[in-house]
């Protein structure tokens, strides 16, 4: 029997977006999860900054540790109902401070891993924060993510 | 000397276009900033360069001079249109910046001045390692107040001592706002976990200076204007003239402890 995909019960896949470092990308998406999730959503959250994750500590869950399953990881849950589910690089260090120093080919790696091993459920969003530029992470997530629902980019900037 | 931060939007290439000017402000001082950021090249429109191209001659590629004193070199020089988007893996950038550092005829300089991507990742492990034949006196890094900025940072301090690439110090930019008007002084980014100093004084590496949210600096960036000349007596200019005044002391006695050693 084929498997099935672990992004088969996800609804919709937005990528948040921008050329530029530090114009709220992480931000936004956390803002944007929350958002959703007030409105009785289910969310999940795929931070692909492996160089500078953020979004563990925006929703504070930087102490969490990532378990595995049958089908994979299993995400981190945040709050009571587990409305907002989230996998990033953060939960993977051995300490918050270690440098993830890798080039490219390992980094393609776990992208890969990140979109297709993580066993998300059933979800109306995944949200995917990207880090700034327009390079491996950017090519390896659009290319792992193409044969699924993605609904599309949201970019973001600041006025300069 | 590498303009660092794990951080990106901190302020690294306008650090990296004031520490440029302000080094060739003394016109003895020959003085170069390459641009490595190869996905987002600020330094062009900073320095007031765009739409300039590169000249090939018999010793190589030609930096764009900006004074007599200060030349510069970045990929948004090869790009034949400002929004063209360099979509390049990782082996592709290294290619770029071995030759950014091997075929570009600096000539003779006192200075060179690195401008680095956000990150910890192929553009600074080939920058170092394409460098470590010659001495790089050290990295400065530099973030703002708020701990998601400096969550990024230590790992960017991390990876300095990785692969021994020497600490100048760190500079905490958008470090509080002055209202022109009122004289009032905000935190628009709150050091919630006590800033780069806290950050500095646990990790045990020099805080160079704290630079103040000035909105005349986004202005002279976005119209490629040297802030230092716009402003010369704001308090942010003042903190970038201390700052880079502590670079060159570091980097003078650098080269006298290893002449000293010669």
């Amino acid at each position: 029997l084929p498997e099935r995909s672990n992004l088969a019960g996800v609804q919709h896949i937005l990528l948040v977006l921008s050329g530029k470092g530090g114009v709220g990308k992480s931000t936004i998406s956390t803002e944007l999860a929350l958002a959703l999730w007030h409105s009785g959503k289910k969310v999940g959250i795929l931070d692909v900054d492996l160089c500078g994750p953020s979004i563990p500590r925006m929703l504070r869950v930087q102490d969490r540790a990532v378990h595995q399953c049958d089908s994979g990881w299993v995400p981190v849950f945040v709050g009571q109902d587990k409305g907002i589910s989230l996998m990033s690089i953060g939960f993977l260090l051995e300490r918050p401070d270690d440098a993830v120093v890798w080039r490219g080919p390992k980094k393609n790696a776990l992208i890969k891993q990140f979109v297709t091993d993580v066993a998300w459920g059933d979800l109306d969003f995944l949200i995917v924060d990207t880090p700034p530029g327009t390079s491996d992470e950017h090519i390896s997530t659009v290319e792992a993510l193409r044969p699924h629902k993605l609904l599309g980019a949201i970019l973001v900037t600041t006025p300069q | 000397v590498l303009v660092l931060s794990g951080k990106g939007g901190v302020g690294k290439s306008t650090f990296s276009a004031a520490l440029a000017h302000g080094l060739a402000a003394d016109e003895d001082k020959q003085v170069a900033l390459l641009d490595i950021d190869i996905c987002g090249p600020s330094i062009p429109k900073m320095m007031g360069l765009e739409g300039e191209q590169v000249h090939q001659s018999g010793s190589g590629w030609s930096p764009v001079y900006v004074e007599e004193n200060l030349g510069v070199m970045s990929v948004g020089f090869l790009l034949s249109s400002p929004d063209d988007a360099v979509i390049w893996r990782g082996p592709k950038k290294n290619g770029l910046i071995k030759q950014f550092l091997r075929d570009v005829d600096w000539g003779e300089l006192d200075y060179l001045i690195v401008d680095t991507p956000p990150g910890t990742s192929d553009e600074h492990l080939s920058v170092v390692q394409y460098l470590s034949a010659t001495h790089i006196d050290g990295a400065v890094i530099v973030t703002t107040p708020q701990e998601v900025s400096l969550q990024d940072v230590r790992k960017e301090i991390n990876f300095c001592h990785k692969v021994k690439l020497p600490i100048i110090g760190v500079v905490e930019n958008m470090s509080g706002f002055v209202c022109p008007k009122c004289k009032n002084e905000s935190q628009i980014f709150p050091p919630t976990t006590g800033g780069a100093e806290k950050m500095c004084q646990n990790l045990n590496v020099s805080l160079l200076g704290k630079v103040p949210l000035d909105p005349q600096i986004g202005k002279s960036c976005d119209r490629g204007q040297s802030f230092l000349s716009e402003a010369p007596e704001s308090p942010a200019a003042l903190s970038y003239r201390n700052i880079i005044q502590r670079i060159q002391e570091y980097c003078e006695q650098h080269h006298f402890q290893e002449e000293k050693m010669i």
